[in-house]
């Protein structure tokens, strides 16, 4: 008996040895403005950020769960984001039927660079670009994976078979993704004089697509910290209660 | 039993027609409990509380959810960002079927450690894990809901599972799906059935109390009670008691809903399904990995499809598999320890089942299969035949006041002469 709990035990400590997986470089942890139970978005950060989007990112990635008056949480006015959707056409229909188009609203979602999969694939090699909307909490690691992708290309080991039209980054699933490099230093001109350098992009737009994924983040921790103290001030009354209610029960008369 | 003798005129009124007031008062004031239960018999009302919670945010969830393949997703995401709290709701919707479970296991264990199923209680153990049964089905249902990778994958891997009856199989697995494949009729009919199954458990855990009630709870001594000194009456002790403690599990519940809301849910599942792309890995939620271990240990997918619900269906066989005169394993000197195996053997078989089944993870799979089966259907019957239990204490307040330094029990008041 004591010698089958030794092996379980010794198992259980043996386990994480095994596990290791493939060699992956560890995935770079810039920090962040949104981390941690206080972490807030950094406005000047996600209009950087939405910035770049427009001017790189949306020319093959679609974000079809946001709308362009979904902006005003990014610190712009109503008329500049009247202003930001008017930039793109979206199809409507006149009086008598017929499509027209028109200037985006701000009710309008943001309009994708691509009609359809089908397109989007035959622009790219074949390759799907994936929607943007979500992509921070749809990939293992978050945030940070995201950022390691943006700042991970390099050029392949010698010894590395590359196909035709993939690129080499280290921190994608078997280093071959069908994205070229996206951002380098002075991708971007920022409006706010920012020094546009790669970590300062990746860093940026990566705020923005948190953002995104994840657009309701300051209204649910402030409201978490309203919760959780009234719940530990809860929890003290009721043990002190609780102890009240059984003293009679401890006491020895 | 008496009527209560209200104060009021219309509760007076009301239960000389309909005992209600009377009987609640009956089950939920005076109800005499054994005075010595830790808090480890919190869990069973967490338990309780949990769905409740879960009926409710669901309810609310249903009104803005849209059962369709071609808009689910889209509509899960429409709660999260435009319908006010919906982040919230669906949060607690979410987190809650984790939490439902971490309370159902905890539950679940501490009646296995206390022998809570045995004489005369083997009614109440059978319905729990009806229950249990029952949670596993909604809770599979409701995570394809979202639509989302996972959602379409681990529908298609698990209904598949019934393709291993022999012979009609495939017939079987197409009547599920509706269709030739995991689609809308699938998803229709698990929306369906996954708003259904929680009025039925809590249909089951009306049974489950009323069988509770009928021989009163266990304790941790695992002896019957002997009179009025043995027991106190369930309000205030266990009311505030139980109150403490949902309060101390609404703080860890309220932690990760606001703070690390997707801390046990998978990344895949915010990518919508598609059926032409499988993902790297197909892996359930983590309340089911270690069935799901069990299952892929086995190399035959019908031995595999069997042994993995066997191991949910031999919990009903425990009143008989255990042949110990004892209750509490405090009592039982070599089961007090081959207990802890068994945990740790089910938390290795969820370890095993997040992982590929590749090396390592197939050899570790089929020990703690092997050993899971072992341990009910081998170390059960043998253990309580050739142990040698420890003397019982003569009674609960005797041995509650031994262990607080003598005196006689002061009686709580009100205590004596119920029933």
């Amino acid at each position: 008996m004591k010698i089958a709990a030794a092996f379980a035990v010794m198992l259980a400590l043996a386990l994480p040895a095994v596990a290791q997986e493939e060699a992956m470089p560890p995935l770079p942890h810039p920090g962040w403005s949104f981390d941690g139970v206080f972490g807030t978005y950094d406005r000047a950060a996600l209009q950087r950020g939405f910035q770049i989007y427009s001017e790189v990112c949306s020319a093959c990635h679609s974000m079809n769960l946001l709308h362009y008056g979904d902006l005003a949480a990014l610190g712009y006015t109503d008329d500049e984001i009247k202003a930001i959707a008017a930039q793109k056409q979206v199809n409507d229909l006149d009086d008598q039927g017929n499509v027209v188009q028109r200037p985006a609203r701000p009710a309008d979602a943001f309009v994708a660079p691509y009609p359809n999969d089908k397109a989007a694939r035959a622009a790219h090699n074949g390759a799907l670009p994936p929607d943007l909307s979500l992509i921070t909490k749809a990939r293992e690691g978050g945030p940070d994976y995201v950022y390691g992708i943006l700042t991970g290309f390099e050029s392949a080991p010698a010894n590395f078979k590359m196909q035709d039209g993939m690129s080499y980054n280290m921190h994608f699933p078997g280093h071959q993704i069908a994205m070229p490099q996206p951002l380098a230093d002075n991708s971007v001109t920022f409006a706010d004089g920012t020094q546009a350098t790669l970590p300062q992009e990746a860093h940026d737009v990566v705020t923005f697509l948190q953002w995104a994924a994840e657009p309701k983040m300051e209204e649910r921790k402030t409201t978490g910290a309203k919760v959780m103290l009234f719940l530990l001030v809860m929890t003290g009354l009721l043990y002190g209660a609780k102890r009240k209610i059984w003293a009679d029960l401890h006491q020895h008369a | 039993m008496a009527e209560a003798k209200a104060q009021n005129k219309l509760v007076a009124w009301i239960d000389h027609r309909l005992p209600v007031f009377a009987y609640m008062k009956h089950e939920l004031y005076e109800y005499p409990t054994p005075r010595n239960l830790s808090y480890w018999w919190n869990f069973g009302s967490l338990a309780g509380i949990t769905l409740v919670i879960m009926i409710l945010t669901g309810i609310i969830l249903a009104m803005q959810y849209t059962p369709n393949t071609a808009m689910a997703f889209d509509s899960v995401e429409r709660i999260m960002r435009d319908v006010r709290w919906g982040w919230l709701i669906r949060y607690i919707h979410m987190n809650g079927a984790s939490f439902f479970f971490i309370v159902t296991y905890i539950h679940v264990f501490r009646g296995l450690y206390f022998g809570s199923y045995k004489y005369p209680r083997e009614l109440l153990w059978m319905l729990g894990v009806v229950i249990l049964l029952l949670m596993m089905a909604t809770a599979f249902m409701g995570y394809v809901l979202p639509w989302g990778q996972m959602s379409f994958w681990g529908a298609t891997v698990i209904t598949n599972l019934f393709g291993a009856i022999p012979g009609i199989g495939n017939t079987i697995v197409t009547w599920l799906w509706g269709g030739f494949a995991v689609g809308n009729p699938t998803l229709n009919r698990f929306f369906s059935l996954h708003y259904l199954l929680p009025f039925i458990i809590v249909g089951v855990v009306m049974l489950h109390l009323l069988a509770l009630h009928q021989h009163g709870s266990n304790n941790p001594l695992g002896i019957d009670r002997k009179g009025p000194q043995d027991s106190i009456p369930f309000h205030p002790y266990y009311t505030i008691k139980d109150t403490f403690g949902l309060s101390v599990y609404l703080l860890i519940f309220a932690a990760i809903v606001f703070y690390w809301p997707n801390l046990l849910g998978d990344p895949q599942n915010y990518i919508p399904a598609n059926p032409l792309q499988t993902p790297p890995e197909i892996v359930p939620e983590w309340y089911l990995l270690p069935f799901y271990a069990i299952l892929r240990s086995i190399p035959s997918k019908l031995i595999g499809v069997c042994a993995m619900f066997g191991s949910i269906l031999t919990l009903f066989l425990l009143p008989w598999l255990d042949t110990s005169p004892v209750r509490s394993s405090f009592f039982r000197p070599v089961y007090k320890w081959v207990f802890w195996l068994l945990v740790i053997d089910v938390v290795l078989l969820g370890y095993v089942g997040a992982h590929r089944p590749e090396g390592f993870y197939i050899v570790l799979g089929r020990v703690c299969t092997l050993y899971y089966f072992v341990h009910f259907y081998v170390l059960f019957p043998l253990i309580g035949k050739f142990e040698r239990p420890l003397p019982l204490p003569t009674s609960i307040a005797a041995s509650v006041l031994a262990r607080e330094g003598g005196g006689h029990a002061p009686q709580p008041a009100g205590v004596a002469e119920r029933h």
